[in-house]
């Protein structure tokens, strides 16, 4: 059965790989129609990727887009599509660091706390989407792109000085306080500058994690049964109300987590300069990486450097938008290159069996003549 | 009306998608009115006049006839008056009483099949490949298909059927073709050959029978079924009853035989007992525990083995593995799981033995279980259901679309467990079927148990005619009666 496994292999890399070549062709036919040398930017993004400060952006930026795409991969993995990751994890890091901000406790705590609240709100954003399919069957894809308009106003709204905003002296910029530094999450310090936040090697650590309960706990069997086949799998034993609401619960908690690099890393405050975006890009990320850990690592990775070391293409006379170009284009050479090459192998396995069986077959029936 | 007959797994399906263009032969030819012909896709063949209606349906429900037949073929007569026009027409020419505008969800099978028919016509064939065409049909909705049948014949048209039902090929087809593992082993003429000669050339061995007559009925209640009621709202707010005073015991060692046309409730009665779908009223008890309102899982533990009756929507999960398969509907028991986790290596090793048990023709485990055909689809669900010891099987239509071959082992399977005490409610189409494997029978018409018989002494044409409702009661003479 060997062959098989090293079929899928291929056909499992051969959806990125055609979506990347198409992505990065088409993104030279832009430069080219306007006037650019269709390749140069890349060789100019590839140099900048070689300093060690672009390097680190690049992997903290990672940590941050990885967990972002576990959220919308634990949705996509039972045909939820939660657009919602962008509103639950900004929601989630403010509601975090406000909380992180009016307490002081011993650093773990402190820590956990922060965490918690973190994938607390993250969890209860996406509920109200899971809670409103469940009971009302809306869809979730509705649901959740008016929650995230939702959280934009209640974010805006929360970060007025009359609530809990605080302005700093000498800037326009609201933020929600200072969080102490014993809910710092330790940095790993690199000797060349820059600094790799704690929180990227626990987002990497949670994909583990993810693939660990979706390929060999029950739970994640029911979840992808559901995905793969509703009916089949209500006829097997689901709930699938319940499967509904705790899979949006779990890809709410982890969008929550999102932030946390950035908060417990670097900004340590939730400011009107937070990044946003994020859940959008992990969305790009989840399908580039097949909803697989690993493949949504590497996804991570790519994504993070075309954000990173694009900004050095400004120096050159390249807009950095090209980057954004490339993005957009890669979303559409995904959703297309899957579909193809799974439509292809399943053929291709429907014809392999069928002829192993013939084979099998003549076998025996040259075994019996004999 | 040439029949093409042979085992599933024979190749009967391969060479139909290679005539209708889906996938390409590695040699041979294939000719058509003397001339040869290539196809790269269903739209050549379509092109050559070749139309196929497939086993499975493929109509989209929420649209009208008239709808369905247009789609895709917008641009041969519009999809307007004139498209409808030429519905008519064909409907008219060929007696297959469509009506154009008609929503197909509320078709019955054999219209449904007239409008796959009325599709292949609409769009030119002059070849039209039925597949197992009357697997799903009552005697009675057999006889029409078959005179529609005719009648195309009568216009000169060719047709090309598949069929696991012996009898019904040599009524109606003008020569047969019997195929095994992929080669033509025999042709035959259908007016000096009888079922058992064709049988034989099939599969190389005896007829089987599905016959069971030495009883294993105990008097201990397995399933019993009190009153059950269940309704259903249209969508314009109208509750229907969908069952009524369904009331029935199956004990241990019994099979309990649901006759009926289908969409008169026994898809709803399973999905009751199985709890898909929550009572409106009554009892479920199984084994002395109520379970009405359990959940399905609970109801699976406690002991409930299901052949559905679709298993590409309720029985597989198309694109997994084979061995994933096999923990389907059974996640949370031995072997597959252990506290919480699954446990691959063991739900491998049992898949592999199903595989060999069950004579699942299959290369491995891990190709998915859409590589397998029908049968061998249908094999692995047997097995697994059979592998976790149920009390109480639901069979619907456990041999629908599977050869003669797996259809004896599954009979053989479902016989001797239940020999072993298993309690078995069997849904099924065929007739036959019926009569042979069950000790009891009920005839279901339009969601209540209308009528009884006795296995042992009545006809498929007797339970035929009270299954469109023109009998009910007791069925025969007979004096014993189990209600």
């Amino acid at each position: 059965m060997k062959k098989f496994d090293k079929d899928r292999l291929i056909l499992g890399l051969a959806g990125p790989v055609l979506a990347l070549v198409v992505a990065i062709a088409l993104t030279s036919v832009v430069l080219l129609a306007s006037g650019r040398d269709p390749f140069e930017p890349y060789k100019l993004m590839v140099e900048s990727a070689q300093y060690a400060d672009i390097q680190v952006l690049i992997l903290n930026q990672a940590g941050t887009y990885y967990l972002a795409a576990l959220a919308v991969a634990v949705g996509f993995r039972m045909n939820l599509f939660n657009i919602g990751v962008d509103g639950q994890y900004r929601l989630a890091a403010m509601m975090a660091a406000l909380v992180g901000a009016a307490v002081e406790l011993p650093g773990p705590l402190h820590i956990a706390l922060i965490v918690l609240v973190a994938m607390l709100t993250g969890a209860f954003w996406a509920g109200i989407a899971g809670v409103l399919k469940t009971l009302r069957g809306v869809s979730e894809v509705v649901s959740t792109i008016m929650l995230n308009a939702i959280a934009t106003s209640l974010i805006a709204w929360l970060i007025l000085t009359d609530n809990f905003g605080v302005q700093l002296e000498g800037s326009n910029d609201l933020t929600t306080g200072e969080i102490a530094e014993s809910g710092w999450f330790p940095s790993v310090s690199l000797a060349d500058g820059g600094e790799i936040y704690g929180f990227t090697f626990v987002a990497f650590a949670l994909g583990i994690v993810y693939w660990f309960v979706l390929n060999r706990t029950r739970f994640g069997f029911d979840l992808r049964a559901t995905g793969a086949s509703e009916s089949a799998a209500a006829a097997s034993g689901v709930d699938a109300k319940k499967m509904i609401l705790t899979a949006m619960l779990i890809s709410g908690g982890v969008a929550g987590l999102a932030g946390m690099p950035t908060l417990l890393g670097d900004t340590h405050t939730y400011s009107l300069s937070f990044p946003t975006g994020i859940g959008f890009t992990g969305i790009t990320i989840a399908l580039l990486g097949r909803n697989n850990p690993i493949g949504i690592f590497f996804s991570a990775l790519l994504i993070a450097f075309l954000d990173k070391a694009s900004s050095a293409l400004d120096q050159y006379g390249y807009e950095k938008e090209i980057a954004t170009i490339m993005q957009g284009l890669i979303v559409i050479a995904v959703v297309v290159s899957y579909e193809l090459v799974r439509r292809y192998g399943l053929r291709r396995q429907q014809q392999k069996v069928g002829e192993e069986l013939a084979a099998a077959a003549r076998k025996n029936r040259e075994e019996v003549a004999a | 009306m040439h029949a093409l007959v042979g085992e599933n797994g024979a190749g009967k399906s391969t060479l139909m998608k290679i005539l209708y263009g889906m996938q390409k032969p590695d040699e041979g030819t294939i000719t058509i009115d003397g001339e040869q012909a290539t196809f790269h896709s269903p739209a050549d063949a379509i092109a050559r006049g070749i139309g196929m209606v497939h086993q499975h349906f493929m109509l989209a429900d929420n649209l009208t006839v008239l709808e369905n037949v247009v789609l895709g073929g917008e641009k041969l007569y519009g999809i307007g008056n004139r498209a409808r026009q030429k519905i008519k027409e064909i409907s008219e020419a060929y007696g297959l009483h469509v009506r154009p505008d008609a929503l197909v969800e509320n078709l019955g099978v054999a219209d449904r099949q007239r409008v796959e028919i009325l599709k292949v016509l609409y769009r030119g064939a002059r070849i039209l490949i039925l597949d197992e065409p009357t697997a799903v049909l009552v005697p009675q909705e057999v006889d029409a298909l078959f005179a529609n049948l005719r009648e195309l014949k009568s216009e000169g048209l060719t047709v090309i059927f598949i069929s696991h039902k012996l009898g019904e090929v040599l009524s109606v087809a003008d020569d047969i073709t019997v195929i095994r593992r992929g080669t033509t082993v025999g042709t035959a003429d259908p007016a000096n050959t009888t079922t058992k000669q064709l049988a034989e050339l099939m599969v190389g061995s005896e007829l089987p029978s599905p016959e069971t007559r030495e009883s294993t009925v105990t008097d201990v209640p397995m399933l019993t079924i009190d009153d059950l009621q269940l309704n259903a709202t249209d969508p314009d707010g109208a509750v229907r009853e969908v069952l009524a005073g369904i009331t029935f015991t199956i004990h241990k060692g019994e099979v309990l035989g649901i006759a009926g046309v289908e969409g008169n409730g026994q898809a709803e009665l399973v999905e009751a007992i199985m709890g898909l779908r929550d009572p409106d009223g009554g009892v479920i008890t199984l084994d002395t525990a109520d379970i009405s309102h359990a959940p399905t899982r609970k109801r699976r533990e406690s002991g409930i083995g299901y052949i559905p009756e679709d298993r590409h929507r309720h029985g597989l999960l198309l694109e997994a593995p084979l061995w994933e398969n096999r923990i389907l509907g059974h996640v949370t028991e031995e072997p597959n799981s252990n506290r919480g986790l699954l446990d691959l290596k063991a739900a491998r090793k049992d898949t592999e033995r199903i595989v060999k048990a069950y004579d699942v023709r299959t290369p491995g485990i891990e190709v998915t279980a859409a590589s397998l055909s029908g049968g061998n689809q249908q094999k692995l669900i047997v097995g697994r259901e059979m592998s976790h010891a149920p009390k109480l099987l639901i069979a619907a239509h456990p041999t629908r679309g599977v050869d003669v071959g797996a259809q004896v082992q599954i009979w053989d399977q479902i016989r001797e467990a239940r020999r072993e005490g298993l309690a078995v409610l069997l849904i099924s189409a065929d007739l036959d079927e019926l009569i042979g494997l069950s000790d009891t029978l009920r005839v279901m018409y339009r969601g209540r148990l209308v009528a009884d018989a006795d296995p042992a002494t009545i006809t498929p044409e007797e339970l035929g005619s009270a299954m469109t409702g023109a009998a009910t009661g007791h069925l025969e003479a007979a004096p014993e009666d189990e209600a």
